[in-house]
């Protein structure tokens, strides 16, 4: 019996350092010296540690902070326009007594079983809505998404329709009961979806990769993808003069891994904070489909 | 008369219900705009689509895209590269689900918590920033795995350029990437089940396998009928980002990693190809919808409660 909780709990913890040591070679590798890079490659434990990398992405921070910018914003407004969108039709869906629940239950489902493609909403988008390089563009297109209506409805479910009931008995109007009454009560089905749209949106980059060619519209991830793609966007002209003047090598291959860290590396820590809620809302959702 | 009278009543419903009709009614627009709308792709590829005279100016081109489409040698690769890497997905992705959860299930409630953040992690990223995770060990000249070839004296590998090691690869990323909270999923499904089998076979004394075996799985089996499901509904579409970042989009690997949204997506962006890159998409969107339809009807027909519809 022990023996065999030893073995489980070895495979286990095997499987979490999978999980995790990937990142201790990013950001070990953040902290070489360009030089060991060449010599020994992205290593797990730095031969010789320096914030050098650090030191060209911070003197010169203008796109980081401009990338997190946009981020956020995106994400804040994106989430709240989307949770009150997908909230309303998800609640009008649970009400017993609305004629045109099956209806709009149905308009809202077929969505995920059929698509126009790609190529029509991207016609649609940056041609008939001209969103092309406007931050619209960034959040608009996935404000409301039938998984996280049917999710929402899943929670919203539960809510006794006797308190909407009595609310008409003292005159509210719908509006009024979904506001007071309803948002209120569905406050941690709100912060689980809420949640799964803050991901959705910190991590994207498609609509930018579609729709966005100003870097003053880069978000946090798209940025990324450029840092990649072209090492040269770390070759700022801080790194160029001062580094070549000091005769130092230029940090590009270890501010690359820099630049994943400052802009994907505080998040990753917010995150598993609210894991509760994601687990709620995968396994809710993987039930009721 | 008559008529009237039922117009009446269609008109009495609709006044009844327009409180909540209107409250919903913003998110209803919302989804008419960007989900209706862009069914318009579906008589789009007949068309010779070009910027100046827009949609409904274009002039018609028949089945012309179509028959370009189907005669290209890529719809068969990306094709066969979507639903064969989608297929192991599934198929790797559940196993080390299923196991995880079996194993996290037997350590007990106590121990829980610091797997299931380790194995959430990856959950949380980007495929960009997963990108970034694989380069730093597939990186050909200075990754991880081709300096340890080099110092135990073996060749270093052209990871990016040589498509044989990408299905691989590829797996390993899309199980590192998703099997910990496929794990949470079943762990939490096992969590809901009544302990009393448990008990029950402690006292029979059963082994921890023959309880896993006969009693977890099958309390698990109407979870994984769905998921797989699910999956397979969607086998037709392939992740974006895992094979578009992940491989740096890497030309020389396109005969094990380009899929059909790939193709789309690099038809339509970097060719401009409109035609092509709408009747792809089509296709897709058609064969796609069928196998969802497909796939449910052999849920209704061996479990009907299992059904999406």
């Amino acid at each position: 019996m022990k023996r065999n909780n030893i073995v489980i709990h070895l495979i286990l913890a095997g499987f979490a350092l999978i999980c995790l040591l990937p990142f201790v070679l990013i950001v070990s590798t953040s902290l070489m010296h360009e030089k060991d890079i060449a010599l020994f490659g992205y290593s797990f434990i730095p031969k010789r540690f320096t914030l050098m990398a650090y030191e060209v992405i911070l003197k010169n921070p203008q796109q980081l902070i401009n990338s997190y910018a946009v981020t956020i914003a995106v994400t804040l407004i994106g989430t709240a326009v989307g949770l009150w969108l997908t909230a309303t039709i998800a609640y009008v869906m649970t009400r017993k007594d609305y004629k045109y629940r099956n209806k709009i239950s149905f308009y809202v489902f077929f969505t995920m079983l059929f698509n126009g493609g790609l190529v029509p909403s991207y016609i649609l988008i940056s041609r008939w809505l001209g969103m092309k390089n406007t931050i619209f563009a960034l959040f608009v297109p996935y404000l409301v998404n039938a998984w996280f209506v049917l999710l929402m409805k899943g929670f919203l479910q539960s809510i006794p329709h006797s308190l909407v009931e009595s609310a008409k008995i003292d005159g509210a109007g719908e509006f009024k009961i979904f506001v007071k009454i309803i948002l209120p009560i569905a406050k941690p089905a709100i912060a689980t979806v809420g949640l799964f749209m803050v991901l959705q949106y910190w991590n994207d980059w498609w609509l930018s990769m579609l729709f966005i060619d100003k870097e003053n519209l880069y978000t946090l991830q798209y940025l990324l993808i450029r840092v990649m793609r072209n090492l040269e966007f770390l070759n700022t002209e801080f790194a160029r003069k001062y580094l070549n003047l000091a005769q130092v090598e230029i940090p590009t291959l270890s501010a690359r891994m820099a630049m994943s860290v400052l802009a994907a590396g505080p998040m990753l820590f917010v995150f598993p904070f609210f894991q509760k809620y994601f687990v709620k809302g995968l396994t809710v959702g993987s039930v009721k489909g | 008369m008559y008529a009237s009278r039922r117009k009446n009543s269609i008109l009495k419903d609709f006044i009844r219900n327009f409180e909540l009709t209107f409250l919903a009614l913003p998110a209803i627009v919302f989804i008419f705009v960007f989900a209706y709308i862009p069914l318009y792709g579906l008589i789009l590829p007949f068309k010779n689509y070009n910027f100046e005279q827009g949609f409904f100016g274009s002039p018609w081109a028949g089945l012309q895209n179509f028959k370009y489409l189907f005669t290209s040698d890529t719809l068969v690769r990306v094709t066969t590269n979507t639903v064969v890497m989608n297929a192991l997905f599934i198929l790797f992705g559940t196993l080390f689900s299923l196991l995880f959860a079996l194993l996290i299930f037997e350590v007990g409630k106590r121990h829980v918590k610091v797997y299931q953040t380790a194995m959430f992690f990856p959950y949380f990223i980007s495929w960009v920033v997963a990108a970034y995770v694989v380069l730093a060990f597939l990186d050909m000249e200075n990754g991880f795995i081709n300096r340890m070839l080099i110092h135990f004296g073996k060749d270093p590998i052209m990871w990016y350029s040589n498509p044989h090691y990408w299905p691989f690869i590829l797996v390993i990323v899309s199980v590192w990437k998703s099997a910990g909270y496929g794990a949470v999923i079943y762990y939490t499904g096992l969590l809901g089940t009544d302990t009393e089998y448990y008990e029950a076979a402690m006292i029979d004394g059963a082994t921890r396998l023959q309880r896993a075996w006969h009693i977890s799985l099958p309390l698990l089996k109407p979870l994984i009928t769905i998921m797989t499901i699910l999956a397979v509904g969607k086998i037709f579409y392939g992740d974006f980002g895992l094979f578009y970042n992940v491989t740096l989009d890497s030309t020389q690997l396109y005969p094990a990693t380009d899929v059909i949204d790939t193709f789309v997506y690099r038809t339509l962006k970097s060719m401009g190809d409109i035609g092509m890159s709408s009747a792809a998409g089509l296709y897709q969107a058609v064969v796609g919808f069928a196998l969802v339809l497909l796939s449910n009807w052999v849920v209704k027909k061996a479990n009907p409660e299992n059904s999406l519809f």
